[in-house]
């Protein structure tokens, strides 16, 4: 596999039980590219996310993260230093934030830079303050994550993925927890990290913030791919008839 | 406002092997909480077995029994253990240390329970940020459960520990030279019962008052972050 690819997955299973949440998942993301994953609920988008930095496992198919592949076994055991290695570059921003609750702001985001990158905590502190003022919340550093709004919670676990200089970004629904006044300035500073040529995989429900910002889309249905490609044919002439349906809805509703 | 009769150092000696027995006692009962409660929520079946089998019996069983088995039960095993290695004089294990292993080992069983709950109330999520960020299981325990735990345990170690404290007055059975003991002497000395038996029911008293107050400054800073809106998303 090229290790100048980020994410490539390859026929990707995974059940839970009984249930086939992914049946043969295959995609590529090359560097700066800004993938969107859309779909209903249930259609195993958060899984195959979860998937590609081994928070979930999966029973077949193979995912290579700049050429390297993940050791996953049939039993679901995975290697552990490769795991650790692997999330150094790829970042996860979780759909409920997932922030420190005992830890202020600046904590959480120096925390693993000291703890695993073995940063200083002068160095650590300076990244962690610059990233603070680029999402826009210099001013809370040392609040505790409680004691923010949603949006401002959401930035800081944004900025403390990136405080990881990560070469790959995960957003697993990044918005839906979110109140509606409260999206926008969560976008705006996705929409600012898309500028940066990061490549991003996002899975989300904002359609037209995916429409924007893409440079893929990819159509999940049922734990398969039924549509893929840049956001013009995918949101304006999709070729399945189930996502032209999930499409209308999605923009009536 | 007592008369003790020159008693006052002797006993305030035996105040402080008190203190001294419950903190040991608290120490090494919280260690053995963390742990069997991990092994209790572990997924192999032999821990959480073992776990099992470590609370039922000590919970089980009345705490004096517990130092008594523990004090001649040690006595007893360490001396045929050395007569094994061909040593032949008579080992006396210290009282000191049977009766505070029993009561860290009493300890321990309720810390036990107190934990796997504090254990299981840190959201998943938290750890899987953790994860996700590249930290080894080790790390995100030290940094991110670990701390957590504190903040919901200490009430219920709190708890515990004020029982403990009280329970200390067992170990004067086996002969260790705490309160209780250095009371009893007195009053055998004295012949004022009550006199002795009051002030002794005072000083643990005090002794309680005093860790009640030391606990609320601990359960108040644990608590930083959390007490203005009490919501957590």
């Amino acid at each position: 596999m090229d290790a100048s690819t980020p994410v490539s997955v390859r026929d990707l299973h995974k059940r839970f039980g009984s249930l086939e949440v992914l049946k043969g998942i295959s995609m590529d993301a090359q560097a700066g590219d800004v993938v969107s994953v859309i779909g209903a609920s249930g259609s195993g988008k958060s899984t195959f996310l979860r998937c590609i930095n081994l928070l979930e496992t999966y029973e077949s198919g193979d995912i290579y993260i700049f050429g390297e592949r993940l050791a996953v076994d049939p039993k679901g055991r995975i290697d552990n230093r490769q795991a650790d290695r692997i999330r150094r570059r790829v970042g996860m921003v979780f759909q409920s934030f997932n922030l420190w609750s005992h830890r202020t702001v600046l904590q959480n985001l120096t925390e693993a830079p000291i703890h695993v990158l073995g940063l200083s905590r002068r160095v650590a502190e300076e990244r962690a303050e610059s990233l603070l003022e680029k999402v826009g919340i210099g001013d809370k550093r040392n609040n505790y994550p409680n004691h923010l709004s949603g949006g401002q919670q959401q930035r800081a676990a944004i900025a403390r993925a990136l405080a990881m200089e990560p070469d790959v970004l995960l957003f697993d629904e990044p918005t839906s927890a979110l109140d509606p006044e409260l999206v926008g300035e969560v976008l705006r500073v996705m929409r600012a990290l898309t500028e940066e040529r990061r490549t991003m995989i996002i899975v989300t429900h904002e359609m037209r913030f995916a429409r924007e910002v893409s440079s893929k889309v990819l159509y999940f249905d049922q734990g398969l791919i039924e549509e893929e490609g840049p956001p013009e044919q995918v949101f304006g002439a999709p070729r399945s008839a189930r996502c032209r349906q999930f499409i209308r809805q999605a923009f009536d509703g | 406002m007592f008369a003790l009769q020159g008693f006052g150092p002797m006993l305030l000696q035996g105040t402080l092997m008190t203190i001294q027995v419950a903190l040991l006692a608290t120490f090494f009962g919280v260690l053995i909480g963390i742990v069997m409660a991990l092994m209790k929520l572990s997924s192999s079946r032999v821990a959480r077995l073992i776990g099992d089998i470590y609370t039922t019996i000590v919970r089980g069983v009345p705490i004096l029994v517990l130092i008594l088995l523990f004090y001649f039960g040690a006595i007893s095993g360490v001396n045929a253990l050395a007569r094994a290695v061909g040593y032949t004089q008579f080992i006396d294990l210290s009282a000191f240390v049977a009766g505070t292993a029993a009561l860290a080992l009493a300890f321990g069983a309720y810390a036990t329970e107190v934990f796997r709950g504090a254990f299981q109330s840190i959201p998943k999520g938290q750890i899987e940020a953790a994860r996700a960020l590249s930290m080894s299981r080790f790390t995100a325990f030290r940094r991110v459960s670990l701390p957590q735990v504190w903040r919901i345990a200490l009430p219920g170690l709190g708890n515990i520990f004020l029982v403990i404290l009280k329970e200390t007055a067992l170990v004067s059975v086996i002969g260790v030279e705490e309160l209780m003991r250095k009371t009893e002497f007195a009053v055998g000395f004295t012949k004022a019962p009550f006199t002795f038996f009051l002030f002794a029911a005072f000083i643990y008293l005090g002794l309680t008052v005093v860790s009640m107050g030391v606990l609320q400054i601990l359960e108040r800073r644990a608590n930083r972050g959390y007490a203005a809106t009490g919501a957590q998303s």
